[in-house]
């Protein structure tokens, strides 16, 4: 139910989004423009891992700012606090791992791709954006509460999401190298296991946020 | 109270017990290592508080959550420069690229960063429920940072990636119980210093009310 008003929301304004897919695409081309082509593979990896971390995080700031503090009320009274958590996490999910995908493609495309694997780097890919979406929805989430959304964000989840990123970038490192799935397994595996935690994390904290 | 008390005749014996060692670089030992377990325990005490504070609504308990995070940020930076010393002797260098180092600052980002989110709020009650959600969710990941990352990469650090522990082979049979005490010691210190600023924080919160 209410997955499904974040996406009629979301087509509602569709500028929005298209704004996102247009941020991303421009930096991308701007990455181009400046590297022309990348062979070595750190850089490569390192570059879009920061491609996508500023666009998820433009693109989840509006999580909570879409909804007037009118409509929020209106949810307070009706909505389970945990459900309303549930389908914003989702919904990001959604948009990143769709933005992330999308992004990956065109970066691919104009920059060269060193990657052999294609299932695991989707995999990373999957399992970096739902890390990426869950814990930048409940940051949001403080930040929108704290009053100036925009500023705290950045400030707030950078240095929790760290330990996140640095995970996703060895793992992704380790697919873009070649090397074999054993070696870095553990990555996926902790990554699988900070998305879970993050995604309880959110459950447990987000109805003391609710109440205002 | 109690604990003052407690703490005060501690902190003398502690002090005795450092002081009565210098030079020879093992000895940094009981400041630098001492700082870590000590703040990580300050953590600890300033992650319970935010959730006690989010279950009872007690604004004594945000108090103690921002003066025990105040507190082990205080010795996070000193065991940063001690251990920037010690680096310096025995790595050749006071900053290397090593997940340890690079958990300690992140770590002390994100508790900047719980500060910051805590001025920007002027309203008592909602600071102090947004600096919970924050601080928990900051301790989670940085549990994860500090106490899982660096061991499943290498590290210079004895005891991870590889390396031995101390305390296997070189640490004196003498020096064990020192070590333990100064833990003690400067974790005592710490809640001494964070019930001062409480006890202040208390007095200015009733001095403000009472100007209203």
């Amino acid at each position: 139910m209410l997955l499904w008003k974040e996406f009629t929301l979301e087509f509602r304004n569709r500028n929005a989004l298209n704004g996102i897919v247009l941020y991303v695409f421009s930096t991308i081309f701007i990455a181009y423009q400046s590297f022309r082509s990348v062979s070595d593979v750190p850089v490569w990896n390192a570059l879009l891992w920061i491609i996508l971390l500023f666009s998820s995080v433009n693109a989840v700031n509006k999580t909570f700012q879409n909804d007037g503090s009118g409509r929020q009320y209106y949810f307070y009274l009706l909505a389970d606090p945990v459900a309303v958590i549930l389908s914003k996490i989702l919904y990001n999910i959604i948009l990143l791992t769709f933005l992330s995908l999308v992004s990956a493609a065109f970066y691919s495309l104009v920059l060269g791709n060193p990657v052999q694997q294609y299932g695991n780097f989707i995999l990373v890919l999957l399992l970096g954006s739902i890390g990426l979406s869950s814990l930048l929805t409940m940051v949001s989430a403080i930040s929108y509460k704290s009053g100036n959304a925009m500023g705290m964000i950045a400030v707030l989840g950078f240095p929790i999401m760290i330990p996140l990123l640095i995970t996703i970038i060895k793992a992704s490192k380790g697919v873009a190298d070649g090397l074999p799935f054993s070696t870095y397994s553990k990555y996926l595996v902790t990554m699988a296991g900070l998305d879970i935690l993050i995604i309880a994390l959110s459950v447990i904290l987000f109805p003391y946020l609710w109440r205002d | 109270m109690l604990l003052m008390v407690y703490a005060i005749p501690m902190s003398l014996i502690g002090e005795v017990s450092v002081q009565t060692i210098l030079h020879e670089t093992i000895r940094n030992l009981y400041f630098h290592v001492t700082m870590w377990f000590s703040m990580f325990i300050l953590f600890v005490v300033s992650m319970i508080n935010a959730v006690m504070f989010l279950r009872s609504g007690n604004l004594l308990h945000d108090h103690r959550s921002e003066m025990y995070a105040r507190t082990s940020l205080l010795f996070g930076f000193i065991g940063i420069f001690t251990g920037m010393i010690w680096a310096n002797f025995t790595w050749g260098a006071p900053w290397v690229n090593d997940p340890q180092l690079n958990g300690a600052a992140i770590t002390i980002l994100s508790y900047l960063a719980y500060l910051v989110l805590r001025s920007s709020v002027n309203d008592a009650q909602k600071k102090a429920r947004l600096a919970a959600v924050y601080n928990i969710f900051a301790f989670t990941l940085m549990f994860v940072l500090i106490g899982i990352l660096p061991r499943i990469n290498d590290s210079l650090h004895p005891g991870k990636g590889g390396n031995p522990g101390f305390g296997s082979y070189d640490l004196a049979p003498a020096m064990r119980p020192v070590f333990y005490m100064s833990i003690l010691a400067w974790t005592l210190v710490g809640v001494w210093i964070s019930q001062i600023q409480v006890k202040i924080k208390i007095q200015q919160s009733k001095f403000k009310s009472d100007n209203i």
